[in-house]
């Protein structure tokens, strides 16, 4: 979670002290992930560090002020404007999970699926409940919970899609035939490089002599 | 209301269920071609009772929803709608009562485009006989109810396809009907949009309606109380919303 930019993002529109941003980040994105104040310490010294903020004024409270630098305002800027890359292969536990159930023998694949289906499922239908609850939004953080809500609601659902498609996977799958399960490999694996790489590269290494 | 349509011999009922099927199945063709498409189904829709069924294509979604709403017989087993066994009725009687108790809503929205909403709405209470006084007021209320009654002398041609969905939706709880029966009523719609419309449904199930909602989109479902799988014209799974609490730690939504 980008808690960094958006304590930036944040810190773009006026000097702030610690408790206070968290309170800022708290209502910008509806609560949903609170952030305890050692979080917004850490963060704070490593933007220091970074150059990105500097530190301000003290008020008679002894509340310490941040202030973003011209830097750290480039920072902003060019967060806003490039895309969230998501590491392609991050480890997703689901799409573990079903890889791996695919190939053990006995394991009854379908429902693996339909267990998990109907738990996605359940979580889809408690966040439409939640949002159906809380009416039309009447306020900026009104909308922005609304928006991280609804990204939840989009990812449970696309969870249930995969699901779905990967059940008529496995059903083509098991007619056609090509869905024997995987037992242990007897032999040993082998230590070092394969055999078959090994001699290809000799083979190219005694070519390009 | 519907007692003196029963031509068979009473027959107990759970209070506040408006539908119920009992052993459904539905088989297409005899002896060694016989195709089912509809087995064992065991379904009971109560008031303020939202039921989504889902499965893939074929799974006999809509098999199941037009037996459930009266337009095609099973093969066997029993309907019962407002306590009516619909095996106890001569097919006109059957009509009357699905005029009387229940409405479809389909993708397409199906309203008549020479007719205006109002009019839309009103027509199963003409068509059952109502006087005009007393169909008016229906059909506003109705109207009112899914927030469209300012656009009651507009035609389905000059209303959003959000608010043609309202429309059909107004014409299936209009008068004394209990029952929406739709059939992916927001395929034809974008996904706010969509969002609407269900919860539009939502709202008039809350209100004491019961409705059946067939989907095979999981956002969509996520608005019933229960969700039942089908596969191969069977329930292979039900899903109940029996948590209050929120997920969400944040935000109170009582």
């Amino acid at each position: 979670m980008s808690v960094r930019q958006s304590l930036l993002a944040i810190l773009d529109q006026g000097p702030c002290y610690g408790y206070q941003l968290r309170t800022e980040f708290d209502r910008r994105t509806g609560s949903i992930w609170p952030l305890n104040v050692g979080q917004i310490y850490n963060t704070l010294d490593r933007l220091e560090r970074d150059g990105l903020v500097a530190t301000g004024d003290t008020d008679d409270h002894g509340h310490v002020y941040y202030q973003i630098t011209d830097a750290g305002h480039t920072e902003v800027a060019s967060w806003l404007g490039s895309p969230v890359v998501r590491s392609a292969a991050a480890r997703d536990e689901l799409a573990i999970k079903l890889a791996i159930a695919v190939t053990l023998p006995g394991v009854d694949i379908s429902a693996v699926i339909q267990v998990q289906r109907s738990g996605s499922l359940r979580t889809l239908q408690d966040l439409t409940k939640t949002k159906n609850a809380s009416g039309d939004p009447e306020s900026a953080g009104d909308l922005a919970w609304q928006l991280v809500i609804d990204s939840l609601i989009f990812a449970a659902e696309a969870e249930v899609r995969w699901l779905d498609h990967s059940e008529a996977t496995l059903a083509r799958a098991s007619a056609a035939g090509v869905m024997a399960p995987m037992p242990l490999t007897l032999e040993p694996p082998k230590r070092g490089r394969p055999v078959r790489a090994a001699a290809k590269n000799d083979a190219q290494v005694a070519g390009s002599r | 209301m519907s007692t003196h349509l029963a031509t068979g011999p009473t027959r107990p009922t759970t209070p506040g269920e408006l539908l119920r099927l009992d052993g459904v199945a539905m088989h297409y063709g005899k002896g060694e071609t016989s195709v089912s498409a509809l087995s064992g189904i065991d379904l009971t829709v109560s008031r303020g009772e939202l039921v989504a069924i889902m499965g893939a294509s074929g799974s006999g979604k809509s098999t199941l929803l037009t037996i459930a709403g009266g337009l095609t017989q099973p093969t066997s087993g029993e309907v019962v709608i407002e306590g009516q066994w619909l095996s106890d009725l001569p097919s006109a009687q059957i009509a009357i009562l699905r005029r009387r108790t229940l409405g479809f809503v389909f993708q397409d929205f199906n309203l008549i485009p020479t007719l205006t909403a109002l009019e839309n709405v009103t027509l199963p209470l003409e068509l059952d006989g109502w006087p005009h006084r007393k169909t008016r007021p229906a059909g506003l209320d109705a109207l009112a109810a899914v927030g469209l009654k300012d656009r009651a002398q507009r035609f389905p041609d000059d209303l959003s396809g959000g608010q043609q969905q309202r429309v059909a939706i107004a014409r299936a709880i209009v008068g004394t009907r209990r029952l929406i029966l739709a059939d992916e009523p927001t395929g034809a719609l974008d996904s706010a949009t969509g969002e609407g419309v269900l919860r539009m449904i939502r709202d008039r199930v809350d209100a004491g309606a019961g409705g059946i909602l067939v989907t095979h989109d999981a956002r969509h479902a996520a608005w019933a109380d229960r969700i039942v799988f089908l596969r191969d014209g069977r329930i292979v799974d039900e899903n109940v919303r029996d948590r209050p609490e929120s997920l969400l730690a944040g935000r109170c939504t009582a």
